[in-house]
């Protein structure tokens, strides 16, 4: 047995010790490298490798959240102001104001957790996975959709995992230019991510049915990639704790060499150096075994807490599970994949597929039976203690023996400074010109990378299993949908009958036996994105992409008042005063939006750093990227809506009020709107919905039509209103006997009768006077929509099957 | 008599749920069991009336599809006789590949494999509605009474069938043994078209397209269609009623 390594910390300077991080990939900060140099002074020894590791992995921006939870002073124009912690200031005070019952978890746990029904929990969690996938896109999108399912299975007791999303951010994949070496191009980016959340979800068993796409030369070094995963618990699940004594049982997965050092080096700047041996391997059956059985154990009331390891592996599951307690770890038990691991490597390690357990002593024999009976493997790594110590051993030798104080409080905070200078450009109308140009420029929306159809895509996913997708991707003839909606029965099945409670049992028999009464109750998942506004104004941003993810629910016929948002912010250089400035106005636009519709952040997650330096050391930042998820419960999954249009001789409303700004802002009367179509919605007065976003009205009208195979014909008063994209409107298909009712429904809301659905396949605009701005077939609209993904991935085919002719 | 059903499972079972709810709402209580219990002799298959091989990717589809778990069951001897006892035996989707590998379907006097299902012509896996045709002269148990065209959602990467060699199809043809077709759009490539096949006795039942994933009329994309898949499963409860 070799010495364990120390660190000569306490002779170094400053700069010696900057030095030392940068060898080491500790990421850490001078301030930071600081503090634990005098903290270790004052413990009159030098620390440990391990504990150096174990330390840079908790205090890294990745496990952290540094940037947002550090005090700024932030300037705008003239005014000054600090602010303490943004993410108390702005996300999380909004949850706080908006105060409902709804929220069961917030910012807590590895996930947000909100009511489902008395009964049912559902915990929802999107994460990054942004510089594994810039260099090794398939591996890298496989453990961020790996990771992030563990997310869900340690949230609360362990949620069984419903359905993934995905949202990526490229630059366009017809790009042509020359990239630099270690660059990827956009292409193999798209086609390599797609492959690995498809491998790695569809043998999951999880439906991918929800994302989201976005296109900006911004992204051409720093690919963002965003994975998340919605799991439902039985609200009895929801609370975790530690006791002293309970033994710390590892499941899963074996430790291997793999994605040492990933929290570290997600935080920093990717170059040319960027080692891929910082990418872990995934390996879905295992994950999905895993899953199995923790669920049975969970049922069978085996374990009292659960978390995943993610960044930093042991280091971080076992450090935050004792983190008000104290551990002692025994890591010569760690079971390996291969001999030759250094003790601070098996305790760094970020192999995946691994969970650890806080299981009390009694059921230990338990759950080990349980775990072997379907072949995963699961260990006794040491127990939870009253120490308030992180002590961590190898074959009897002490490595790390850290207070959990100073390592989970330790953190010494360093003021950032942020600027904000608004845009001079007014916030004027756009105006449209002559008739010519609006086919032109419908076509052009219609074919651009952000808006086309993402079929190619869809289809690879597996967004049908767990049959409960109600709801689909792809609606009527392959159009659009703004949300997916479930239906998780199956889901509240118990696992198996092996460990079935006497709760579980009556739990399924009602099933059977009250099928009369089954509950109708559903979910819609839904997102927002649009960097391309943040270009302009961060604030507006942040509203337009909260305004589009409640937008998309409520198509589908989820009610506002029991949704619930998440965040993901993705930045560029924070160090940069003025990208800093433009994160505090993205969070105070969150917090404004929030505000207005009444409906809180449940959890969120920031990837800062999502620069790359060139050779000639340039440093490119990405454009400010904010993702808002939506989750929302649907109160009868029966009246949920789909977006093609139904049929000839019905009635087609603009909802909402066209105020045709450059900048779109969230109004006041938002809210109201979003309400009083819910409740049109879910009184069954509406046929088809579909919300306006990219390219306006024009776009929307024309994916209603083609998806439902019938033409529409509108009059407008003022054309300009073809392409305006205001925030909080939605086209609305209402049969002419439901007319009145759906009025009423309306009432005190800006909404207009645009028009009639056609028999003839063609979308019809006429203007003020009477005559025909725009008359289209249907067939080369959604040709021109299709395009794109088509040429590009399946050149030889001629078009997409039309087998699927639903209405 | 309450008719004991088993929905077996093993590593990469992933459409387990689904299936025992549609038993559940036909109100019956199935039961979802590890493979490794029939194994080790904690439980017999013999003492079911109806299995189900579920869709997923058994053992991660490693080697092929259905592959190791088809090689685990062909060597199983409770797996053999309770086919040969003629009772109710369906295959969806991976379950449809382990029969095709284990030899069971489709059937031959050697019982070893004579088909296969490989990888779609489209070269991707592929998630979609599709229209079937079924084959009403068929002796299957499980597609009694359905329509003459229906439709199902498939999503599979391998499931385009292709038979070792011509008299395993006119075999099939004469037995009605192609008990479902792709009507007009085929999705993978399948020689006839064939999307799922019986033996001669008419009790087990290999498909590719899902009919857990349609039991209610809100699961069809136009939200208004009879459920047609949970016929599939009411036929197998009334057989053995």
């Amino acid at each position: 047995m070799e010495d364990i390594p120390t660190v000569k910390l306490r002779g170094l300077t400053g700069p010696q010790l900057e030095a030392l991080s940068r060898k080491r990939v500790w990421s850490l900060k001078p301030h930071e490298l600081l503090a634990i140099r005098n903290y270790f002074k004052k413990q009159r020894r030098d620390p440990t490798g391990a504990e150096m590791e174990t330390l840079a992995q908790t205090w890294s921006e990745h496990c952290k959240h540094k940037t947002f939870t550090s005090p700024i002073v932030y300037r705008e124009g003239k005014k000054r102001r600090r602010i303490k912690n943004l993410l108390a200031e702005t996300i999380m005070k909004a949850t706080r104001e908006v105060k409902t019952s709804l929220c069961l978890s917030v910012f807590k746990d590895n996930a947000g957790v909100i009511a489902f029904d008395k009964d049912w929990a559902l915990a929802y969690k999107v994460e990054t996975h942004n510089h594994p996938c810039a260099i090794e896109p398939y591996g890298g999108a496989q453990t961020g959709v790996g990771g992030v399912i563990r997310d869900i299975l340690g949230a609360g007791r362990g949620a069984k995992p419903i359905l993934n999303t995905d949202v990526f951010c490229f630059a366009s994949p017809d790009l042509n230019q020359n990239l630099p070496e270690g660059v990827l191009h956009p292409r193999r980016i798209l086609k390599s991510v797609v492959a690995g959340v498809r491998d790695y979800g569809n043998r999951m068993g999880i439906p991918t049915a929800g994302g989201a796409l976005w296109f900006d030369p911004g992204y051409v070094y720093n690919p963002l990639v965003f994975c998340g995963s919605l799991g439902l618990l039985p609200r009895k699940a929801v609370e975790k704790k530690v006791c002293v004594g309970d033994r710390i049982v590892a499941v899963g997965g074996r430790t291997g060499r793999d994605g040492i050092h990933g929290a570290t080096f997600s935080s920093e700047a990717l170059d040319v150096s960027s080692d891929v041996s910082a990418v872990q391997i995934g390996h879905a059956i295992a994950q999905k075994k895993m899953l199995d059985v923790l669920l049975q154990a969970r049922d069978g009331g085996f374990y009292r807490s659960v978390t995943d390891c993610g960044a930093g592996g042991f280091s971080s599951a076992i450090g935050e599970l004792a983190a008000s307690c104290g551990a002692r770890v025994y890591l010569e038990k760690a079971l390996l994949k291969y001999e030759g691991l250094k003790p601070w490597e098996i305790w760094l390690s970020e192999s995946q597929e691994r969970m650890v357990l806080a299981v009390p002593s009694e059921k230990v024999r338990k759950i080990l039976d349980l775990f072997s009976s379907e072949d995963v493997e699961a260990v006794v790594l040491g127990e939870f203690t009253s120490t308030g110590r992180l002590e961590v051993f190898y074959a009897g030798q002490p490595i790390v023996n850290l207070e959990m104080k100073f390592l989970h409080h330790g953190l010494p905070r360093k003021e950032q400074s942020a600027t904000w200078s608004p845009p001079k450009k007014s916030n004027k109308p756009q105006s449209l010109g002559s008739k010519l140009q609006a086919r032109v420029r419908l076509y052009q929306n219609l074919s651009d990378w952000n808006t086309c159809s993402r079929e190619w895509i869809i289809r690879q996913y597996d967004h049908e299993v767990q049959g409960a997708t109600l709801v689909k991707p792809l609606q009527g003839q392959d159009g659009p949908g703004d949300a997916c909606v479930l239906w998780p029965l199956g889901a509240m099945l118990s696992q198996e009958s092996r460990v079935k409670n006497r709760e579980s049992e009556a739990r399924d028999s009602q099933l059977t036996t009250r099928n009369s009464q089954l509950s109708y109750r559903g979910i819609a998942v839904a997102h927002g994105i649009n960097p391309e506004y943040g270009k302009k104004d961060p604030a507006a941003m942040a509203e337009a992409c909260v305004d589009e993810a409640l937008r998309n629910l409520v198509c589908v016929g989820a009610d506002l008042d029991q949704s619930a948002l998440l965040d993901n912010f993705c930045w560029g250089d924070t160090s940069d005063p003025r990208q800093m400035g433009y994160l505090v106005r993205a969070a105070l636009g969150c917090y404004r939006a929030a505000k207005i519709f009444k409906v809180p952040f449940i959890s969120g997650k920031d990837s800062l750093n999502n620069v790359y330096q060139d050779s000639l050391g340039n440093r490119h930042s990405i454009p400010g990227t904010l993702l808002i998820s939506a989750v929302g419960i649907v109160p009868d999954v029966r009246r949920a809506l789909t977006m093609n249009f139904k049929g000839p001789g019905n009635s087609v409303y603009l909802v909402g009020e066209t105020k045709m700004l450059a900048v779109p802002r969230v109004q006041v009367s938002a809210r109201d709107v979003m309400r009083a179509l819910s409740h049109a919605i879910q009184g069954g007065w509406v046929l088809s919905c579909h919300d306006l976003s990219e390219g306006g009205l024009a776009v929307t009208l024309s994916e209603m039509a083609f998806a439902g195979g019938y033409g529409v014909e509108i009059h407008l008063k003022d054309e300009n209103m073809l392409f305006s994209e205001d925030l909080t409107r939605f086209l609305v298909e209402v049969s002419p006997e439901k007319e009145e009712k759906f009025a009423r429904a309306m009432k005190g809301c800006v909404f207009s009768r645009l028009g009639v659905t056609l028999a003839t396949p063609v979308v019809r605009v006429r203007g003020a006077g009477g005559d025909c701005i725009l008359e289209e077939p249907l067939a080369d609209l959604k040709a021109a929509w299709q395009k794109p993904f088509m040429n590009l991935m399946e050149p030889k085919k001629q078009s997409y099957e039309a087998q699927n002719s639903y209405s | 008599m309450k008719p004991k059903i088993l929905i077996l499972k093993a590593a990469g079972t992933n459409c387990d749920a689904e299936t025992a709810l549609a038993f559940h709402l036909l109100e019956a209580c199935p039961i979802r069991a590890h493979i490794n219990k029939f194994f080790s002799g904690r439980d017999s298959m013999l003492r079911y009336d109806i299995l189900v091989l579920p869709g997923g990717f058994s053992y991660g589809d490693d080697v092929a599809a259905g592959k190791i778990l088809a090689n685990q069951l062909r060597s199983f001897r409770e797996f053999g006789e309770f086919v040969d006892s003629g009772r109710p035996v369906l295959g969806i989707c991976n379950g449809f590949q382990v029969l095709v590998k284990t030899g069971v379907l489709p059937e031959s006097p050697s019982k070893r494999q004579t088909a296969t299902l490989t990888f779609n012509d489209s070269g991707k896996f592929e998630c979609r509605w599709v229209k079937l045709k079924t084959n009403r002269s068929s002796p299957c148990l499980f597609t009694k009474g359905l329509p003459e065209f229906i439709e199902l959602p498939i999503a599979h990467g391998e499931g385009k069938f292709v038979a070792e060699s011509d008299q395993v199809l006119e075999n099939l043809r004469v037995a009605g043994g192609v008990a479902l077709q792709y009507e007009g759009f085929n999705p993978n490539g399948s020689v006839e078209s064939i999307a799922g096949i019986t033996n001669s006795r008419g009790n087990c039942l290999g498909l590719m397209p899902h009919p857990e994933r349609f039991l209610t009329p809100w699961h069809h994309p136009s939200r208004k269609q009879d459920p047609v898949g949970l016929e599939f499963f009411r036929n197998a409860l009334e057989y053995v009623k």
